[in-house]
């Protein structure tokens, strides 16, 4: 297992912490919590085999949160000294104060169990680790490869580490590393008729570097095959828009997920905190029990847990555990994501573990666990599925999202749709979109894949929150059989 | 502690590099969230970075640190020296911009915004919710000061410093049963000019307009786009805008064969969408900042200063977003992005209300939401409406209709425009978290793509 790197553990963190949570205890705070982080990020991106931009960032920092009087006040400063610290927390009060004429609900935190840890993510290889002449050398190797069959070729290497330190006035004290990288390629070519492009659908994952060298992937499989999809792509006919059965590879079904269920079952959106800005949930708080969200095959959990998740952790930024928890159970709403305060709000007792922030210098908000689609234990494989089939698209990759701000009406497209024709697949077609409503959708799904199917994708950049903030998840389903949805041709609704 | 110009003076002078570009930023924020008539979060923050960016012939390295102390200066230089030794030359190299006179204000020290800055509005704000409350509406929203001073000193003289405020408030009212929702956004320099009863008035008006309730099937409506709705569409299509893609034959300023369509009528009315670091009301910085090297942006480029430019004159277009790299490529002038947007139509135009007097049927959007490409060939976008769409019959609004799903570009609805009516300072709804400086005019649409009716309100 690794170890959290030594010149983050030399920083004063305890003392730090010490003087905030003491400086905001003198001020009549009934809570405070103090965090430090260092985040590191570098961004590589290729053109055509050529470097284009590299950016090589590393943002350290520490912010002090405290209720005061029921009214939160929070802070963040980067001067790591006590005395500064000292002063941030005396920020936070003020604040509190500035904001009092304008809170009317009392800010109580439900109980959380106190923690003394550490805690390091799963891998193996510390991207900052490797020189970045060798990333480039690498991306560039596989760039040049796409490039004998494309006429324009992106290339894309984000890693990043998140180092974080933790305290509050319960006793409450953890400190914890994690590590993700996503790598991505796109290969353009224009023809007679317009242009296309077409991705690679390798999912981000909390590993190192040894996801771009080792086995967990096969990249040399991907990367030979994405020129041949994009000259088919090129050549396929357009879709002629109606109601087709449809087969969803992993590769696009996470999105759908992310979107529909991840952010619809946040219970912040639920209870309108959300509301000015991201948006609220058609699966409000009184439903909880009884909507029947989907078919009776659907099972969907909350994770910050499973190992290689790109929203895993030890503990949220408030102190609480990651934990596991069941959102949809056979069909019907039976959980939502929270953090400590909704927890208590709503009588939870506890939060399960869902706060976080994305840098030192923004405040934790409720974010998404990986959620994730159960699969069947006994299920069937993609193909059988598609046999199942008698007319209908098997859809990989994810491409364009959008959704309505209740979560109810979205419409995605993928990098790819093949048509299905009596239970085999017959092509590539083009200018695909499918649209549906949320709860329409997932009770159309007839059938599940079997854990063969299942794949852990995500995404490193969901947004929300005011101030906008960005945060990383994972979400793992099997492939899945839907009915009768609606595929529209994306060349009409343009009006051409 | 050490001043932004001090780290940027002596990070210049550890670089053994054949030339170096040194940034550093100091933003510091104040923000108040709120929902439900209450409080959800708040916060200030201060923030510095430092980003250094080394050239060792055509090589490059750029390294970037938050809160660097004078003992930490030499690591972050050396580390971008390195970097751009072992970096392969890069397309963009270009000698560094040089011979720009220095900013007068280089020296002053950097004015942070606070929480204070609220001292006047947070009240307001106060009894905004109390008023709402006893008319049955609840408010949510957000209020954000930031301030972000940036210096910018090169390895060929140059010293230039750019202060740049910014505040935004977005307002939302709902009806107590959250059926209702009307929404308001506006910029500001410090919150001093910001009337918050005005504003929840205004909202109230709309919620009563939904009290009538009209289901619209999904259909091309004739629509009347508001100032916001066309600014997030304009933006869109202004981050699209990058020559290097138009050239590259991957975008929708490409032309088929080869080439841009630079000259290319794409409005149907002489509308020009321009920029101008100058503009009244919504001035930006007035030369370029790149902290890293894109399609659409090089760190050679840093200090280049911005002028006035027209993207689409009188409905041609006329520029595309440029680097000095990209300009030579597409063999046109080199015009890089500018961080705020104007568009205008011939002479005045109506208002808003004018326009709606003289609507016999159609639609009036409030704003437009979660936007996203579908196709890049046509920049086709989908999205949703939001917060109030009404009918007008006959020049008056009857009623609230149900929300509905886009699917629209915003170059062929260039193309489509019947009417533009008078332009004003406006904040996007979608787009306000990167780009906040935009004026926009309400327009006339004779037949927007509403694809699907969306059961959101």
């Amino acid at each position: 297992m690794r170890q959290i790197d030594s010149d983050f553990l030399a920083l004063p963190l305890r003392r730090l912490a010490d003087a905030a949570l003491q400086r905001a205890r003198d001020l009549g705070a009934e809570h405070a919590d103090f965090r430090l982080e260092r985040v590191r990020a570098e961004t590589l991106s290729l053109y055509d085999a050529r470097l284009e931009g590299a950016a090589d960032a590393d943002d350290l920092g520490y912010a002090v949160r405290v209720v005061k009087d029921g009214t939160w006040g929070f802070a963040a400063g980067v001067d790591l000294t006590p005395e500064a610290v000292a002063r941030v927390a005396e920020q936070a009060v003020r604040v509190a104060r500035v904001s009092a004429p304008i809170n009317r609900e009392p800010v109580e935190l439900a109980p959380e169990p106190v923690h003394e840890a550490t805690w390091v993510s799963s891998y193996e290889i510390d991207p900052f680790d490797v020189a970045q002449a060798d990333k480039v050398a690498l991306l560039a190797d596989w760039s040049a490869g796409l490039l004998k069959g494309a006429d324009h070729v992106s290339a894309r290497l984000l890693q990043v580490k998140e180092q974080k330190f933790y305290a509050d006035t319960a006793g409450t004290t953890t400190t914890q590393q994690r590590v993700r990288v996503h790598p991505s390629l796109n290969a353009m070519k224009a023809s007679q008729s317009g242009f296309d492009d077409m991705s690679t659908i390798a999912p981000p994952v909390g590993r190192g570097y040894e996801y771009l060298t080792g086995t967990q992937w096969d990249w040399q499989a991907e990367l030979a095959a994405l020129p041949l999809h994009l000259e088919e792509k090129l050549a396929a006919p357009s879709i002629e828009a109606g109601d087709y059965d449809l087969v969803i590879d992993p590769s696009n079904l996470w999105l759908t997920i992310h979107e529909s269920i991840g952010h619809a079952t946040e219970l912040d959106r639920a209870l309108g905190y959300e509301a000015a800005y991201a948006g609220t949930s058609f699966a409000t708080f009184d439903q909880l029990g009884e909507l029947v969200y989907g078919s009776p095959l659907m099972n969907v959990t909350g994770d910050r847990t499973v190992e290689h998740g790109l929203a895993t952790v030890g503990y949220d930024d408030e102190g609480v555990r990651g934990q596991t928890f069941d959102i949809v159970r056979d069909g019907v709403l039976v959980g939502y994501q929270l953090d400590r305060r909704m927890a208590m709000m709503k009588g939870f007792g506890r939060s399960n573990g869902c706060a976080f922030a994305d840098s030192p210098g923004h405040t934790p908000i409720q974010r998404m666990a990986n959620v994730s689609l159960q699969p069947a234990q006994d299920g069937p494989a993609t193909d059988e599925l598609i046999a199942g089939v008698e007319r209908g698209l098997y859809i990989v990759g994810d491409k364009s999202w959008s959704i309505d701000m209740q979560r109810y009406n979205f419409q995605f497209t993928g990098q790819r749709a093949y048509r299905i024709s009596h239970g085999k697949l017959a092509g590539q077609v083009r200018d695909f979109a499918y649209q549906a409503t949320t709860t329409d959708f997932w009770q159309s799904m007839e059938a599940v894949g079997g854990p063969g199917t299942y794949v852990l994708g995500g995404a490193f950049n969901c947004g929300k929150g005011q101030p906008g903030q960005v945060a990383p998840v994972s979400h793992g389903c099997p492939s899945a059989l839907f009915r009768n949805v609606r595929i529209l041709n994306t060349v009409q609704e343009g009006g051409k | 502690m050490t001043t932004p110009q001090e780290l940027v003076e002596r990070a210049l002078a550890l670089s053994s590099a054949d030339a170096c570009v040194v940034l550093a930023d100091d933003a510091s924020s104040a923000n108040l969230r709120f929902a439900g008539n209450t409080l959800t979060t708040n916060g200030v923050a201060h923030s510095t970075r430092l980003t250094v960016i080394s050239m060792s012939g055509r090589g490059v390295g750029v390294v970037s640190r938050s809160a660097v102390r004078p003992d930490g200066l030499a690591d972050v230089v050396a580390a971008a020296d390195a970097a751009a030794r072992a970096a392969q030359p890069a397309e963009d190299a270009r000698e560094l911009v040089s011979g720009v006179p220095a900013s007068a204000s280089w020296d002053e020290p950097v004015p942070p915004t606070g929480i204070e800055v609220f001292e006047g509005f947070a009240p307001a704000l106060g009894e905004a919710f109390s008023a709402a409350e006893s008319g049955g509406r609840r408010l949510y929203g957000f209020a954000e000061h930031t301030l972000t001073s940036t210096f910018l000193g090169t390895s060929t003289g140059l010293r230039l410093r750019h202060d740049q405020p910014t505040g935004r408030l977005q307002l939302n009212a709902k009806s107590a049963d959250l059926k209702r929702s009307a929404w308001a956004g506006v910029s500001t320099h410090d919150f001093t000019d910001v009337d918050v009863a005005a504003l929840d008035a205004g909202l109230a008006r709309r919620l009563d307009w939904a009290k009538t309730r009209v289901d619209l099937p999904a259909g091309r409506y004739e629509t009347l786009l508001p100032p916001a709705a066309m600014a997030d569409l304009m933006v869109y299509l202004f981050w699209s805008a990058g020559a290097r893609d138009a050239v590259d034959g991957r975008s929708v300023f490409a032309k088929p064969g080869g080439g841009t369509r630079v000259g290319e009528r794409l409005a149907s009315m002489p509308v020009t969408l321009s920029s101008d670091p100058a503009a009244d009301g919504v001035a930006c910085a007035p030369f370029v900042t790149a902290h890293a090297s894109s399609r659409q942006s090089s760190v050679f480029d840093n200090g280049l200063p911005l002028a006035a430019t027209d993207w689409i004159r009188e409905g041609r277009l006329e520029s595309l977003l440029q680097t000095r790299y990209s300009a030579e490529l597409s063999g046109l002038p080199v015009t890089p992005a500018i961080d705020n947007l104007i568009m205008r139509g011939p002479g005045d135009g109506r208002s808003l209300e004018e326009m709606i007097a003289s609507t016999r049927h159609g639609l009036l959007v409030t704003c437009l939401w979660y936007i996203r490409e579908v196709d890049p060939q046509t920049l086709l976008l989908t999205g949703l409406t939001r917060d109030g769409v009404y009918l007008v019959e006959h020049g008056e609004v009857v009623g609230e209709v149900n929300n509905f799903r886009f699917n629209e570009s915003p170059v062929d609805l260039l193309g489509r425009l019947s009417e533009v009516g008078r332009s004003h300072q406006t904040l996007p709804r979608e787009w306000s978290d990167y780009f906040t400086r935009t004026v926009m005019p309400a327009v006339r649409v004779p037949d927007f793509n509403m694809s699907t009716v969306s059961q959101a309100s």
